[in-house]
């Protein structure tokens, strides 16, 4: 059974593919995970607002004392040959191309115009196949409106698609009003491809210390759901590619996923905790899935369930939660 | 390969420092180095080009070792010439004291070799890091050849002149220039290629250098022991090899002038052709005098400049085909001083020259001689001196041994000097700049230099005078552009563009002076350009009415905010510059700016770019011309420097420092010995804090823990009678004590307002949080100017509030607070992590405190003039500070201990001696008295109150030598206090030796893991994978554990300790170390600016250094061993967080991770290791000493 699909215009070998994870941070990781099946991976995220912070940072520390006292008169610190994040971001990058076969996905998250358009040149003539734009923020402010934030993304998006000519996925949350709207103005903006979803980290409470503290946990198939209904929901419309990230943990969780219209399945938690091999399971049990119910290809499965072709579509809608309460007895 | 053609070369604007290292890079295979002031640039120059991997000459990237002293390099360099390498090194002053025994044997064997010298004043009365010849001239008897530069062009040519002589003659030689004056000016130069190099150093020499190398391949002897039948002679053997100098030295020039055109002999003679008078000199005054000699020559004057290049050997013969023979009299001046000799060093040397060559009869006519000293420490040398001198040699009967540049008014020595006589060439541009050191001023005028030398036909000339603070610091910048070389070696008195970029500088000096008629002046100010004028002093107006100067203003804090610059204003400025001096087309200019912001930053950060670029283009928006009316209107005038309270001396002398114009006091103003009064930090009321505590007294919990961490002694808290406030101003807060053994006492936390410097550590440290606001704390910054007056009245109420008796302190953190700092408001930067332990030991012994003060920076901070920072209480006791060298301080303490322990001795003697007139009780009292505590120190002082009441009506004389020692009955606490430099490394080996010998002296290390002082160089307490100078590729051995090697003793009692984790530990610490009856040693963790990230946070680095197990805390107490408690006490617990958690916050280790990020994480993970194995250790160590390990707790 060929598991073969396109993500992005990409011919990947399979729908499996690697997200960020400490194992594409490493070229000897990278190799594994190609060797282990990974169709493709994606880097870790490009933090824009990272990096401005950590250049200024040294720009405020390093050079803050040169100059300003006689015995010091050079600063306090060495000559370095420095890289920021960014340019050791794009080194490896670069490696990482050079290391493996298959498609590298480099990723940014940015938080100004300029930052995004100029990261964006950089990732694509670093050698990426393609880039996935990571919108991971949290509106806060009162006065901007739902539509102001989406116009703002649209605008950015639009930017970038002026800038780069490689395939754009935009990997979103899940908090959009009318995301089948969003993602249609998305595509008509340029995206090649929608990412569903970001996961947000969610602050706990410090009751003694009063503090807000950031907390990380690792998604489960609990968190899968979500994705399947607004896969299926988004398939018939969108006309570009949709990947799940978060949630796929066994190959029952990818097939749930291509079957409502991924045709890019991104795994992270389930590698962490399994290790590289996960791709190798994962892609045997879907081809014998496939085999043994008798599928003729990957493609004759992916959207199946989708709204448009699933036998029930009420129950990607609102009726499911209502009928579930309805048929419950006591 | 001959050339007839000059070797093309190109211009280059860099340092006297660089000039000279980057031909002494090029021309070695090995370097030693050493950091000291005014050198250690030349060693950073040399690290930095070697780990970028640039060849040398021979293609090959010479190795550099960073040794413990410079002693210890001196030996290195001996061994590594020996075994046949092409060596040299760079030192200064002490440093330069440290190598001569070497030195000695490195010109005995006849060993060719050059190092390069920054000319630095030696400590005499006083430290001083600045530039004079006393350093180089304590070696002029060793057998180097000495060669002189004056200016950084020389300094490059003459340092490949000493490499190459020294090959052929096999002579050593000392290349030196003056400190600061010539290392670092900033000037445009023609650099010497390689091709030129390798004309003067060609294949022959190095072959014939390596023929004298010692192998076993072809082994001799070197370094064997003569005796009197044969020294003598064989010391003689050498004198061929330095007779040959002069003329080898010569020959080098003349090789240098035809492959560059510059020319330069021996003793180089400028001026007029048929002189009378002609000065004679050596060093960046040579070149000062050269720039005088021409404007004076050219008003028709016979005066002339003898420029002396090679000092050593001294060639009479040389001397003398320099000299015009019309000369009538010579004046010699030096830049040294020996007290007690005929004269100084060149003086006396063209003296016997003179001499003897007319006793040769090589000189007809004698001409009458004097000497003089000038230029100490940097001293300013100018034309006006230059020609004060050429006056006196007019005189019939000049003074001799006269000394010019300052007004002695106690030996009538000085020449007096017309500040008016200015020949600076009109078609120079002028400019000073005031900024503040953290401003970045410096580094942009440092690169308007290189944009103007660099992009145009001009010459530059940049030199930068500092301030002796290091929070807070001014710097001024002078800088001169135009079509000729620069030869003035002197700063801009009269310039054509004055720029302030602060503007409380208008108030605090006297910013308009050099300011020459018609100049630009450009204010950075917050007020709009039509406020501008009201707000200046009437001082200030007048001045610029009368010099008809031309006012720019603008808002360059509001544009470093509106583009994201925080407080880095330099590029604004530098704009301003370019857009109003005239100095380059406007345009133009801008573009250059650009370019050099986009060539530092290149990919390193395109938003730090983006944001200067934005900024850039923002400030011509924001600079207004501001409009000059006719008179002189503003109602106020500039305020006094201190207050009118401050003491005589203060008034006199340190005001007038502080003003910045300490050149003008004479010298019957100071003290003779060096000796200065205390507590005077406290006239200068710096207000650099934009920011201050203010204290929310509803929900203190009166922890005391701000004042605890406070660097600057600038909150303090106070308990005291309710009475007390009967006259406390309005806003002064006070709430009652909450204490049940001191019931009904008030309790009152109070920020110095001008005092503070605004750090935050503070904020940080407060454990309160508002419960319905829990961002807010009980102390939270708030803008200090709209507080300033109502604090500074809250403050001074607050300072006449009586301390608590001494004996509060019960032996925790909260009330060694009650008790009085005896250190405050040091220079030290703001959020310094050494001054609390200082402060706290003020506090616990100030006043029976003896400290022995290591180089360094708690030496800077502590007695850097103009103002100090020790201080005495109300009886007037305080603590006895001094600071003798860098290398030597263990045994200057111990030496101290010594001292006092004879005193006591003696004091009892008397005492027993004089009994029967004294009483049997008395003496028993005072010789069996418990003074271990407050209560029993206190008990002891009154005894002696009541011992000199008896012995003022006692005749025998002994009575008199009692009083005399009597207080030395009181116990005294001697600390020997410094940094990581010195204890780990230069004066280890003292330290290590006062430890062995177990007498009563206490050791604290305030390690910093770095030379932080002399600006950021690795020392052996640098961790494993951190990035610092000399280490840039991190340190790859683990930090030297100074505390197991004290422990190993057995006999010593040794503590770590870091206040912002442990507090209490540190307290317990210091208390223990003191009341431990023989010698103690206490390794302080302080977090520094060297470590890169913001101070505010140092108590939380603290804390992840000891959670991480980079920090255990520790005690180990002799006084167990032996008993059911563990000699060794583990204060922290074993490694909670890995160490990553630590370091990531930090630039130090940040810079590798960015530069080398296996490199990084190779080291990371074996100082990980490191760091659980050595916890294991110090566990395995507290079950060895006869007890169990009780981890985690402070008992």
């Amino acid at each position: 059974m060929k598991l073969t699909t396109r993500y992005l215009g990409l011919e990947l070998k399979n729908p499996l593919l690697s997200g960020a994870s400490p194992f594409t941070d490493r070229i000897d990781g990278i190799r594994r995970l190609e060797d282990a099946g990974a169709s493709a991976i994606v880097l870790r995220s490009l933090f824009e607002e990272q990096i401005a912070m950590e250049e200024n940072a040294y720009f405020r520390h390093a050079t803050a004392h040169a100059g300003a006292y006689a015995e010091a008169s050079e600063g306090l610190f060495p000559f370095q040959d420095f890289a920021f994040d960014t340019e050791r971001y794009l080194e490896h990058l670069r490696q990482a191309k050079k290391a493996t076969g298959i498609p590298v996905i480099g990723s940014l998250n940015g938080i100004t115009h300029g930052g995004w358009e100029r990261y964006s040149k950089l990732i694509e003539e670093a050698g990426a196949d393609a880039l996935e734009l990571n919108f991971y923020e949290l509106p806060t402010h009162p006065n901007e409106t739902a539509a102001q934030v989406e116009g703002r993304y649209l605008e950015i998006l639009k930017a970038i698609r002026a800038m780069v000519r490689i395939p754009i996925a935009v990997k979103l949350s899940p908090f959009f009003s009318s995301l089948p709207n969003f993602a249609q103005q998305l595509a008509a903006a340029g995206a090649d491809g929608l990412v569903l979803f970001n996961r947000l980290y969610q602050p706990d409470i410090d009751t003694e210390a009063l503090q807000a503290a950031p907390t990380l946990k690792l998604s489960d198939s609990s968190e899968l759901p979500l994705r399947l209904r607004c896969l299926a929901i988004l398939e018939p419309h969108f006309r570009g590619s949709l990947a799940v990230s978060g949630g796929v943990h066994t190959s029952q969780d990818a097939i749930k996923a291509l079957m409502t219209g991924a045709t890019g399945v991104q795994v992270v938690s389930a590698l962490l905790q399994q290790g590289p091999s996960v791709f190798t399971k994962l892609a045997a049990e879907i081809a014998q899935w496939l085999t043994s119910h008798e599928y003729e290809s990957l493609e004759q499965l992916r959207g199946s369930m989708s709204l448009r072709r699933c036998p029930d579509p009420d129950a990607f809608t609102r009726g499911n939660y209502m009928k579930i309460l309805h048929g419950w007895a006591p | 390969m001959t050339h007839h053609n000059t070797i093309s070369s190109r211009a280059s604007t860099l340092d006297g420092n660089e000039a000279a290292a980057s031909v002494a890079y090029r021309l070695s295979e090995t370097i030693a180095i050493y950091p000291i002031t005014p050198s250690s640039t030349m060693a950073e120059f040399a690290d930095e080009w070697s780990s970028r991997e640039l060849p040398n000459l021979w293609g090959t990237v010479p190795h550099l070792v960073e040794m413990q002293s410079e002693g210890g390099v001196a030996g290195a360099i001996h061994g590594m010439l020996q075994a046949g390498s092409l060596s040299t090194t760079f030192t200064a002053s002490q440093g330069l004291l440290l190598m001569i025994p070497n030195m000695y044997k490195i010109a005995g064997e006849l060993t060719p070799f050059c190092m390069h010298v920054s000319a630095r004043t030696l400590a005499t009365h006083a430290l001083s890091i600045f530039g004079d010849h006393s350093d180089v001239m304590a070696c002029r008897q060793i057998g180097f050849a000495m060669l002189c530069s004056g200016s950084v062009q020389e300094a490059h040519d003459f340092a490949a002149v000493s490499h190459s002589v020294t090959l052929k003659s096999r002579v050593p030689f000392l290349h030196f220039f003056d400190g600061f004056r010539t290392s670092h000016e900033v000037a445009k130069i023609q650099m010497l290629e390689d091709a030129a190099l390798a004309e003067l150093v060609p294949a022959e020499d190095i072959e014939r250098f390596r023929q004298l190398a010692l192998t076993p391949d072809q082994p001799r002897i070197r370094g064997t022991a003569q005796n009197p039948d044969v020294f003598f002679q064989a010391r003689e053997a050498c004198n061929p090899y330095y007779d040959s100098i002069p003329a080898r030295v010569e020959e080098a020039f003349e090789k240098l002038a035809k492959l560059t055109g510059r020319k330069y002999r021996p003793f180089d003679y400028a001026g007029h052709p048929e002189a009378e008078r002609v000065v004679v000199l050596m060093g960046s005054g040579a070149e000062t005098a050269h720039e005088t000699v021409n404007a004076l020559t050219a008003k028709g004057e016979k005066v002339g400049v003898l420029k002396v290049r090679l000092f050593r050997p001294f060639s009479t013969r040389h001397l003398l085909a320099a000299l015009p023979k019309s000369v009538r009299a010579l004046a010699v001046l030096d830049r040294t001083k020996e007290p007690g000799a005929l004269g100084e060093p060149l003086y006396q040397d063209v003296i016997t020259g003179l001499s003897e060559a007319q006793a040769e009869g090589s000189l007809a006519k004698f001409p009458r001689v004097i000497g003089g000293r000038y230029g100490l420490s940097s001293k300013e040398f100018t034309p006006a001196m230059v020609k004060a001198v050429f006056d006196e040699l007019r005189k019939e009967h000049p003074k001799n041994h006269f000394t010019v540049g300052i007004h002695d008014d106690v030996s009538g020595t000085s020449l007096p000097f017309d500040t008016n006589f200015d020949i600076e060439p009109r078609e120079v541009a002028r400019c000073v700049f005031f900024g503040l050191g953290a401003d970045g001023t410096v580094g942009a005028n440092k690169n308007s230099i290189k944009i103007i030398g660099e992009e145009t036909e001009n010459f530059a000339q940049g030199y930068f005078v500092y301030d002796s603070k290091k929070s807070g610091a001014i710097t001024i910048s002078h800088l001169r552009f135009g079509p000729n070389p620069i030869q003035s070696s002197y700063l801009v008195t009269r310039a054509n563009f004055v720029a302030c970029h602060q503007w409380d500088f208008l108030d605090k000096y006297d910013v308009l002076g050099p300011a020459a008629e018609g100049a630009v002046l450009l204010l950075n100010s917050a007020y709009a350009k039509d406020q501008v004028w009201d707000r200046l002093s009437r001082e200030n107006q007048q001045q610029i009415i009368a010099k008809k100067l031309k006012v720019y203003v603008i808002d360059a804090y509001s544009v470093a905010r509106a583009t994201g610059m925080g407080g880095r204003i330099n590029t604004i400025m530098q704009t301003c510059f370019f857009a109003i001096s005239g100095v380059l087309p406007r345009e133009d200019a801008i573009k250059q700016i650009k370019k050099a912001i986009e060539k530092t930053y290149a990919k390193k950060g395109a938003d730090v770019i983006a944001r200067n670029f934005e900024a850039v283009d923002q400030t011509l928006a924001a600079l207004h011309e501001v409009r000059v009316p006719a008179k002189a209107d503003s109602t106020r005038t500039k305020p006094p420097i201190v207050s009118e309270h401050a003491p005589e001396f203060v008034k006199r002398v340190t005001s007038v420092m502080m003003a910045g114009q300490g050149d003008l006091l004479p010298v019957s103003a100071f003290p003779v010995d060096g000796t200065w009064p205390m507590g005077t930090t406290r006239w200068e009321k710096r207000n650099v804090g934009l920011e201050i505590p203010v204290w929310n007294e509803k929900i203190c919990i009166q922890c005391n823990k701000c004042a605890f961490v406070c660097p600057h002694a600038a909150i303090r808290p106070a308990i005291y009678e309710p009475a007390h406030l009967s006259e406390a101003p309005a806003s002064f807060k006070a709430v009652d004590f909450k204490s049940n053994e001191h019931p009904g006492l008030k309790y009152s936390l109070q920020v110095a307002p001008e005092d503070c410097t605004g750090c935050g550590v503070c904020i940080q440290v407060c454990p309160v949080k508002d419960k319905a606001n829990p961002k807010d704390k009980a102390i939270n910054l708030a803008p200090q100017e709209p507080i300033r007056e109502v604090e500074r009245e809250n403050y001074e109420f607050f300072l006449k509030l009586p301390y608590r008796d001494r004996s509060v302190m019960t032996g925790d953190t909260k009330t060694t607070q009650f008790l009085e700092p005896l250190f405050e408001y040091s220079g030290a930067c703001a959020g310094c992590g050494e001054t609390p332990y200082i402060k706290l030991l003020t506090q616990l012994y100030g006043d029976r405190l003896y400290i022995a003060n290591a180089t360094g920076c708690s030496s800077i901070y502590g007695g850097n003039l103009p103002t100090t920072p020790y201080t005495c209480n109300s009886q007037g006791r305080g603590p006895a500070w001094s600071n003798s060298l860098f290398e030597d301080n263990a045994e200057y303490g111990f030496g101290m201990r010594v001292a006092l322990d004879k005193h006591v001795e003696q004091a009892q003697e008397l005492v027993k001696k004089l009994s029967g007139a004294l009483g049997d009780t008395l003496v028993t009292q005072l010789l069996s008295a418990d003074q271990s505590t407050e209560t029993g120190i206190q008990q002891q002082r009154e005894r002696v109150l009541e011992l000199r009441k008896k012995l003022v009506s006692h005749r025998d004389p002994a009575a008199r030598r009692l009083e005399l020692l009597a207080d030395y009955l009181v116990q005294k606490s001697v600390w020997i206090v410094g940094g990581d430099g010195w204890a780990y490394d230069i004066g280890y080996g003292g330290l290590d030796h006062v430890l062995a010998m177990g007498r009563k002296v206490n050791i604290l290390v305030m390690d910093t893991e770095v030379y932080s002082n002399t600006g950021g160089q690795a020392s052996k307490s640098t961790p494993m994978g951190a990035s610092a100078k000399f280490a840039v590729a991190g340190k790859v051995t683990p930090k030297k554990d100074l505390g197991l090697i004290a422990m190993s003793y057995g006999n010593a009692y040794v503590a770590r300790v870091a206040f912002g984790a442990k507090d209490i530990q540190t307290v317990k610490a210091f208390t223990e170390a003191e009341s431990f009856p023989g010698t103690s040693i206490i390794i302080a963790y302080s977090h520094c600016i060297a470590h890169g990230y913001g101070l505010q946070k140092g108590l939380e680095q603290q804390k992840l250094a000891v959670d991480s197990g980079h920090w255990p805390l520790f005690r180990f107490d002799p006084r167990r061993v032996g008993t059911s408690e563990p000699a060794l006490r583990l204060d922290s617990t074993a490694p909670k967080v890995p160490l990553k958690r630590y370091i990531e916050n930090e630039i130090r280790y940040r810079m590798l991770e960015s530069s080398a990020p296996e490199q990084a994480q190779k080291l990371q993970a074996s100082a990980q290791q490191l760091v659980n194995q050595r916890y294991e250790f110090y566990q395995h160590l507290a079950k060895l000493h006869g007890g169990t390990s009780s981890e985690g707790e402070t008992k």
